[in-house]
């Protein structure tokens, strides 16, 4: 390092303050364009017809005749079928992908197979990772590696043999898995189950075991013990557990392509949208889809960000 | 535990082996369903990738008949149409460390801008985490549209600003002339990373500004007050302090890219030099509608993930214990 006497250093350091504000203003703008930019983007085209699309690619906001024209199938809910509420419909992006093309299917598909996914989760996750964290069994650290080495295992190795499996089940014994929603709520837990287990390990322990062992020498079992003060101390952590699995089981596509494309009834929302990417669809209809899938997940991060944001770097960051 | 009554110190072993008990009891369910859908397949897949499987045959063929094993789903594997492998491995291998690379810089670009406070922080925080959070098929369909050729708003706004107004992710390589040189650029590939980088960036963002806010105070002020710059404060002083952190995102960046399936699949397919291991696999598995290859093609992707992750871990994270 340059040792100067005084006035230089000052005068670098001015500069250097000067130069980094304005870069610092830049950068700022610029990582707010290419994070929020894409979003607007998508709100735009889904609310715009993709003929004025074709015509003015660069349209920044949509038109009032636009807006009105998405909205106008409101006015069919009381379960007009005329001839002008099919055409106002077919006219609109959203009412056209919810009523035609199956969404509201797979908004409930989605709902369900997400839900169950968190419940089936916190079920097998939490007790595990108590026993990983607090009791004392052959075979503990084992289990530790084991949950980080599926962490990093690839989905696409695990879904050819289960692809197999699912078909010769079903060959079997008649039972079918595939294009079937609960079955494949089982497979689902393979890509969340090692995220909550590593984060429920890396909460359990910082939670006083005093309180545990103050409570086992009141007469309480460990059982007691884990439903009636870990899991209690552990809400945080839980909920940002929820949340995640949650997050994961509904933009989840690659299990769903592999095992539930075949039975349209049963499509989850990603597979709904990336099934719609052809050309005889409109482009708008993709960006209709793609807000209905997005904004849930929107609205559910900023109403637990804080939660959200501790659980992701808990525990992985270490000095 | 020196000095216990006999008493309790009979009941010791007792109360261990209940705990014991009791654990396993919690750990089973778990352990039954991490060897249903994990390691079952995982075992599975080494032996389909030993046998001659076609998807057509796939309800009828007797799966535990293990007298054709042969390692001939390897040999097709990596000779197949031309050693096509051998393109897809470099490419895997370019995408994946240029994504990585690129999603930690952005990451430490963006944790170093809102380490400190400025009016609208937490906001820009919130927005800066929106590429990682939301659903990879929308994301992917956005930038599809903004990167069209003829109605994309990235493409038409670039061409005005001289860049070639050509479909970003189909064009396998442009031309440029650089310094009188006409070299070709992979440009699919490019844009892929680029959009990697995009969506992954929030997640070392993060880990970054965690990491940063940890940074003592006085560290700074003793640098102050030895005259160092900014721009030296950051360099001897930050990041230094960084180098961690940074170590963890690159093997985690690494693995989980290196695995990525959804990203290039819903972006462009794997067209135009974009195929990865994973796309492969599934096109083995689908478009080519061999079980085995694709088996096959997966278990080499498992192992060369193996074993990079222990050189890794062995050469790199051990030396700075």
């Amino acid at each position: 390092m340059r040792t100067t006497s005084g006035p230089t250093t000052w005068s670098r350091e001015i500069i250097e303050r000067r130069l980094g504000t304005i870069f610092k203003v830049l950068s700022i703008l610029f990582f707010f364009v290419i994070t929020a930019f894409p979003f607007y983007w998508m709100f735009n085209l889904s609310f715009r017809p993709f003929g004025d699309v074709l015509v003015n690619p660069l349209r920044m906001v949509p038109r009032l005749q636009d807006l009105s024209a998405v909205f106008a199938p409101l006015t069919c809910l009381g379960g007009s079928q005329s001839e002008a509420c099919q055409t106002a419909i077919r006219n609109s992006s959203y009412a056209a992908v919810l009523v035609n093309f199956g969404f509201l299917t797979y908004i409930r598909n989605s709902v369900i197979i997400s839900l169950l996914t968190v419940a089936l989760t916190l079920l097998l996750a939490i007790p595990a990772a108590y026993a990983v964290t607090r009791l004392e069994f052959r075979g503990r650290d084992a289990m530790s590696w084991g949950i980080l080495l599926i962490y990093m295992f690839p989905a696409i190795v695990l879904g050819i043999p289960l692809f197999v499996f699912f078909v010769r089940i079903q060959q079997a014994m008649g039972i079918r898995l595939r294009g079937n929603l609960y079955g494949v709520t089982i497979i689902y837990l393979a890509s969340t189950l090692p995220v909550a287990l590593y984060m429920l390990r890396s909460y359990f322990p910082t939670i006083p075991r005093d309180l545990e062992e103050a409570a086992l020498i009141d007469g309480c079992t460990r059982l007691e013990v884990i439903w009636r003060v870990t899991i209690p101390l552990a809400i945080p952590a839980i909920a940002s557990v929820a949340l995640y699995t949650f997050m994961i089981a509904w933009n989840e596509f690659l299990y769903a392509l592999l095992f539930l494309v075949e039975t349209q009834p049963s499509w989850t929302l990603p597979l709904g949208l990336q099934q719609l990417d052809s050309q005889e669809v409109p482009r708008t209809f993709l960006m209709a889809g793609s807000v209905i899938i997005t904004v849930p997940i929107i609205v559910i991060f900023f109403f637990f960000e804080r939660f959200l944001v501790r659980g992701l770097t808990a525990g992985a960051v270490k000095g | 535990m020196a000095a216990q009554p006999g008493a309790i110190r009979r009941r010791a072993p007792s109360l261990k082996a209940r705990e014991a008990r009791l654990a396993y009891t919690l750990v089973t369910p778990t352990l039954i369903i991490v060897l249903l859908i994990v390691v079952f397949p995982m075992i599975w897949n080494v032996v389909l990738s030993l046998q001659p499987i076609r998807l057509e045959n796939l309800p009828t063929i007797n799966l535990l008949d293990f007298s054709d094993l042969s390692f001939n789903n390897y040999t097709r594997a990596i000779t197949a149409r031309g050693g096509r492998f051998w393109d897809v491995l470099r490419v895997t291998f370019v995408y994946t460390i240029g994504s990585t690379i690129l999603a930690l810089l952005m990451g430490l670009w963006a944790a170093l801008l809102v380490r400190e406070a400025f009016p609208g922080r937490n906001i820009f925080r919130g927005f800066l985490l929106f590429p990682y959070i939301a659903p990879v098929v929308s994301v992917a369909f956005i930038w599809k549209l903004m990167l069209d050729k003829n109605i994309g708003i990235v493409t038409l706004l670039g061409a005005r600003v001289g860049l070639p107004p050509t479909s970003y992710l189909t064009t396998r390589t442009l031309p440029v002339r650089l310094f009188g040189l006409e070299i070709g650029l992979p440009l699919a590939l490019i844009t892929v990373i680029l959009f990697e980088g995009w969506r992954y960036f929030p997640f070392a963002f993060l880990f970054f500004l965690a990491r940063l806010q940890a940074v003592p105070e006085d560290l700074y002020e003793a640098a102050a007050v030895d005259g160092a710059t900014p721009s030296q404060r950051l360099w001897y002083i930050t990041l230094p302090q960084l180098r961690a952190v940074a170590g963890t995102l690159f093997l985690l960046r690494f693995i989980w890219t290196f695995n990525k399936f959804d990203d290039i699949f819903l972006l462009n397919g794997g067209a135009a030099g974009t195929e990865v291991i994973p796309i492969q696999i599934y096109n083995w598995l689908f478009a080519r509608r061999n079980v085995g290859v694709s088996s096959a093609v997966a278990v080499i992707m498992a192992l060369i993930l193996g074993v990079l992750v222990f050189i890794y871990l062995r050469w790199f994270v051990v030396e700075e214990d």
